[in-house]
């Protein structure tokens, strides 16, 4: 019985146990890498996308949790104003290194200014302590965060 | 020298190699075996001593299309320090290029064409900015070549500008797209003929901006690392690999795994015998058409271990260990003065001994590597910081011609020095031979990475000193007690080597007239590798540690303490600090500036207003070091709640690798060192029981987060001259790190640090002694 979802505003039917990770299905069988895997247990944040506009952590969250919901990852994320406010802060601020766990760290981003579009540090810090940078480029994060919001404010 | 007989897999080391040539020292007798005696060949420094060297040929590294379009090939793998986008802007900058017109290919494993590229020691920007140079000014000057004959006109009348060769007297004008097939048939301009820009032509050089050739890819989730290689008909494989190093599989049971839907195959890979070397460490390799059913698939294997001769390694009593050895006298690797003698004579005595523990390097993306073989050739996609080992290693346990592999390098989703040793690769190529070719992707799981890492050594310092009238310290012993990386390849090396008392000990620039130095034997009981700094964080912060419990006990100011310590501006040969070494650079070229780490501290405590009045509970710290060839102080401001809570509002650091080629990478990788090296200082530790790593994931390998990282992270980079040569960039940042944040605390608490990482110490009642 294949199962049915939403993602990046196309219908897929993909062909797995209900129980399956979506991470692996959106890397493995939709060869969406973007999103990344880091822990497998929740507690880094690189394998984010959003479900019903929430942030949700891929590699604890089974397809039947999912089934029938909007996904948007990674790779549709530009189709949302605050996400192509974020991609572009992001760049302007150079905050990639690796870039490995950015796909997770925009996610969670885009989410936080769709609830909070003026966050406070506080607020950042609340919506980012999930997700990790090895590389340590968490300063520029919260800048480039300040920056996409207030691009937003400016270009509504 | 070369690396190894390519049949029978490497053997030798890059380390290895540089250790070789430093041996040698500058220019030696050598006696032959005839009894006759022979002048040996000066000794090579930089990119020139590594293997492969560096090459400049701009037929190699250029390619200029006909659309106008130009492939700047980079031969250094990228992992976050933005090599690809810095080498390939000093081509275009002397090349003439438009940047927006240039695409940056990466190399593949190819030494022997495009030179060394293990990316490694801070040394790409270091050792390769003067061949890329060389590589856009040649590709420059032959294009202004072609266009003067095609004109019929000299050379001395046209000139390259923007990616367009023009003639002065007409005029006229070609395109880069235009004269390229021409070009490239002009003879390559003689070295002593090329004409380098003066750095007040450059145009990217030493400019502030934030491009990355991958920047589009990343933030739309494009871009591709080892863990993302798709290929048609691809199997997915995680391996259950001996959880006590040496151990080997004595018997499994495959049959609930392969009841797993979609698991295809369970097999065994032989484990190789000790030193690992970069060897797979074997176990049982599950293969399967998903990621997901492999995992479950290792889940159910019943794997019966033999463990080896490792099974009772215990991290505690290897500290117990470390502790005697530098209880003891040991092999003197510097002796200035007496230092035996007047640490028995009047002064105050002062001694402490400090710890770092094992740590490891937890890159986002984990190993990982494909491979598949088609008709003889195998091709491995992997995020290798060392991509011609990567490529012996394969065609080693292939038993194929190392012609037979070609070795892609993906991009590195975090490194740290841990894709240096390629043994994931291995695996890949292992398990795709196995499957007949097929391809086959090989993912390690965290669990995976924190517990079979390549470790930062253990290291327990002891320093000892007595203070003269002044309380400056009359002398000053250090013994370092850690197991070298050498043991990771070489059976029963025991104890640091010279390249690595090399990083941040034996150098010490300090005007003290009895100072000795002493290495202790110890053996290693894990894989060893390298991490970002590597030596160089244990001796800093032990050293940068001492020299403020110094400054206390002189009752002096630690900063004024240690520059006057360090004393006035000179150049020092380091050979005259017993340092043969020097990072594999020359002597003469790169001296140690005591003028260049007077000027770092002088600059990092006056912004970080140094001596201002402080809060209860909150206090600065400073620590200064040599790594790399860069020059870094760390000011490090804390606050230290009542029940030991520690906040870090601030950090200044002032930083002087030269001229900055990309100043905004400078500042990223500065504030990038400085986090990593706060998660060592407050986290980092990795212990072993029974033979086997206790922490698993980012839950008992606690990595700094977001909101505990400083809000204010300031990078202020010393104005450097192109005329001096560069340092590095990537690591040099990190060793102040920790000692300045542990001085702090003092500082803020009158509470001193000895181990890392500092954890709960603070939360906990003050030590009775």
């Amino acid at each position: 019985m294949p199962i049915l979802l939403r993602i990046n505003e196309r219908p897929v039917a993909v062909e797995a146990a209900a129980d399956t990770p979506l991470l692996w299905v959106l890397r493995d069988e939709l060869k969406l890498t973007g999103t990344k895997f880091g822990c497998g247990m929740g507690l880094c944040g690189a394998c984010t996308v959003h479900v019903s506009g929430q942030p949700v952590r891929t590699c604890v969250t089974t397809l039947a949790a999912v089934q029938g919901k909007p996904i948007t990852t990674i790779e549709g994320i530009h189709h949302d104003q605050v996400g192509r406010a974020v991609q572009a802060a992001w760049i302007a601020l150079g905050v990639p290194q690796c870039g490995y766990c950015q796909a997770g760290q925009i996610m969670s981003a885009v989410a936080l200014l769709h609830g909070s579009p003026r966050p406070t540090d506080a607020d950042i810090d609340a919506a980012m302590a999930g997700n990790l940078c090895r590389c340590g480029t968490y300063p520029r994060i919260r800048a480039a965060i300040h920056r996409a919001a207030q691009a937003l404010s400016q270009h509504p | 020298m070369s690396a190894g007989d390519a049949g029978e897999g490497p053997k030798v080391t890059r380390r290895a190699v540089v250790r070789g040539a430093a041996a040698l020292g500058a220019l030696v007798l050598c006696l032959r075996q005839s009894g006759e005696i022979a002048l040996a060949a000066p000794r090579k420094y930089g990119a020139a001593a590594e293997p492969g060297g560096a090459v400049d040929n701009p037929l190699v590294f250029v390619a200029i299309h006909p659309d106008d379009t130009i492939t700047l090939t980079v031969q250094r793998v990228e992992m976050g320090q933005g090599i690809r986008t810095s080498l390939a802007l000093v081509v275009a900058d002397e090349l003439e290029a438009e940047w927006p017109r240039v695409r940056v290919r990466q190399a593949p494993a190819d030494q022997g064409r495009y030179g060394n590229e293990d990316t490694d020691g801070s040394r790409s920007m270091r050792q390769f900015f003067m061949p890329m140079r060389r590589v856009g000014a040649a590709a420059r000057m032959m294009l202004e070549s072609a266009a003067a004959a095609r004109w019929g006109v000299p050379v001395s009348e046209v000139h390259a500008e923007r990616q367009q060769v023009r003639h002065r007297g007409s005029g006229r004008r070609l395109t880069y797209g235009e004269l390229a097939a021409q070009a490239a048939r002009e003879p390559l301009p003689a070295a002593d003929r090329l004409r380098l820009k003066s750095p007040a032509q450059f145009r990217y050089i030493g400019k502030l901006s934030t491009r990355n050739v991958s920047g589009e890819d990343i933030v739309r989730g494009r871009a591709r690392y080892g863990i993302d290689t798709e290929l048609e008909g691809m199997l997915y494989a995680v391996i259950a690999r001996p959880a006590v190093l040496g151990g080997r599989v004595r018997r499994y049971e495959a049959r609930a795994a392969l009841a797993v839907p979609g698991v295809v195959r369970v097999l065994e890979i032989p484990s190789h015998p000790l030193p690992a070397q970069y060897y797979p460490l074997g176990g049982v390799a599950v293969i399967a058409r998903n990621t997901w059913a492999a995992l479950q698939g290792r889940e159910r294997l019943k794997i019966e271990w033999d463990e080896g001769a490792n099974a009772r390694f215990d991290s505690q009593q290897f500290e117990s260990l470390l502790q005697q050895a530098v209880s003891r006298p040991a092999k003197v690797v510097r002796n200035d003065g007496d230092a035996y003698a007047a640490l028995k004579g009047p002064g105050r005595q002062v001694e402490a001994e400090y710890y770092l523990p094992f740590l490891a390097h937890a890159s986002m993306e984990p190993p990982a590597a494909s491979a598949r073989i088609v008709e003889g050739h195998c091709e491995v996609w992997a995020p290798s910081q060392a991509p011609q080992a990567t490529r012996e290693l394969v065609s080693g346990l292939l038993r194929m011609k190392e012609s037979h592999v070609t070795v892609h390098i993906t991009l590195l989703g975090g490194a740290f020095g841990r894709k240096s040793l390629p043994d994931f690769a291995g695996e890949a190529a292992l398990l795709s031979q196995a499957m007949h070719g097929a391809p086959v992707r090989l993912m390690w799981t965290r669990e995976d990475d924190i517990r079979h890492d390549y470790y930062q050594a253990a290291a327990l310092e002891r320093l000892q000193a007595v203070l003269g009238g002044d309380g400056l310290p009359l002398a000053w012993l250090h013994r370092s007690a850690s197991p070298t990386e050498d043991a990771t390849f070489e059976a029963g090396a025991e104890g640091e080597d010279d390249t690595e008392y090399g990083q941040g000990m034996i150098n010490i620039p300090f005007q003290i007239p009895n100072i000795r130095l002493e290495i202790p034997k110890v053996p290693a009981y894990t894989r060893i590798g390298w991490f970002r700094s590597v030596y160089n964080i244990a001796h800093g912060f032990a050293i940068q540690s001492f020299l403020d419990e110094l400054a206390r006990a002189a009752g002096r100011d630690p900063r004024e303490y240690q520059l006057a310590l360090i004393g006035p501006p000179r150049r020092i040969d380091p050979r005259a600090l017993s340092d043969q070494w020097n990072y594999g650079e020359s002597p003469l070229r790169y001296p140690l500036d005591t003028g260049r780490l007077r000027a770092v501290i002088e600059r990092a405590t006056a912004e970080a207003g140094w001596g201002r009045p402080m809060a209860k509970g909150r206090g600065l710290g400073l620590a200064a070091t040599y790594s790399f060839m860069s020059y870094a102080a760390a000011v490090v401001e804390v606050e230290v709640g009542a029940a030991g809570e520690i906040a870090i509002p601030r950090v200044d650091i002032a930083f002087d690798c030269g001229a900055a080629v990309n100043p905004d990478r400078v500042h990223a990788q500065l504030e990038g060192a400085c986090i990593m090296g706060l998660t060592l200082a407050l986290h980092g530790q990795i212990t072993f029981k029974d033979g086997r790593v206790q922490q698993g994931n980012f839950n008992d390998f606690p990595v700094l987060r977001l909101p505990d990282s400083p809000q204010d992270i300031r990078v202020h980079l010393e104005p450097g001259s192109f005329a001096v040569p560069l340092g590095g960039v990537g690591e040099p940042g990190l060793p102040p790190i920790a000692p300045a944040l542990c001085n702090a605390i003092f500082a803020a608490t009158g509470r001193r640090i000895r181990r890392l990482p500092i954890a709960r110490q603070l939360s906990r009642p003050p030590h009775p002694s």
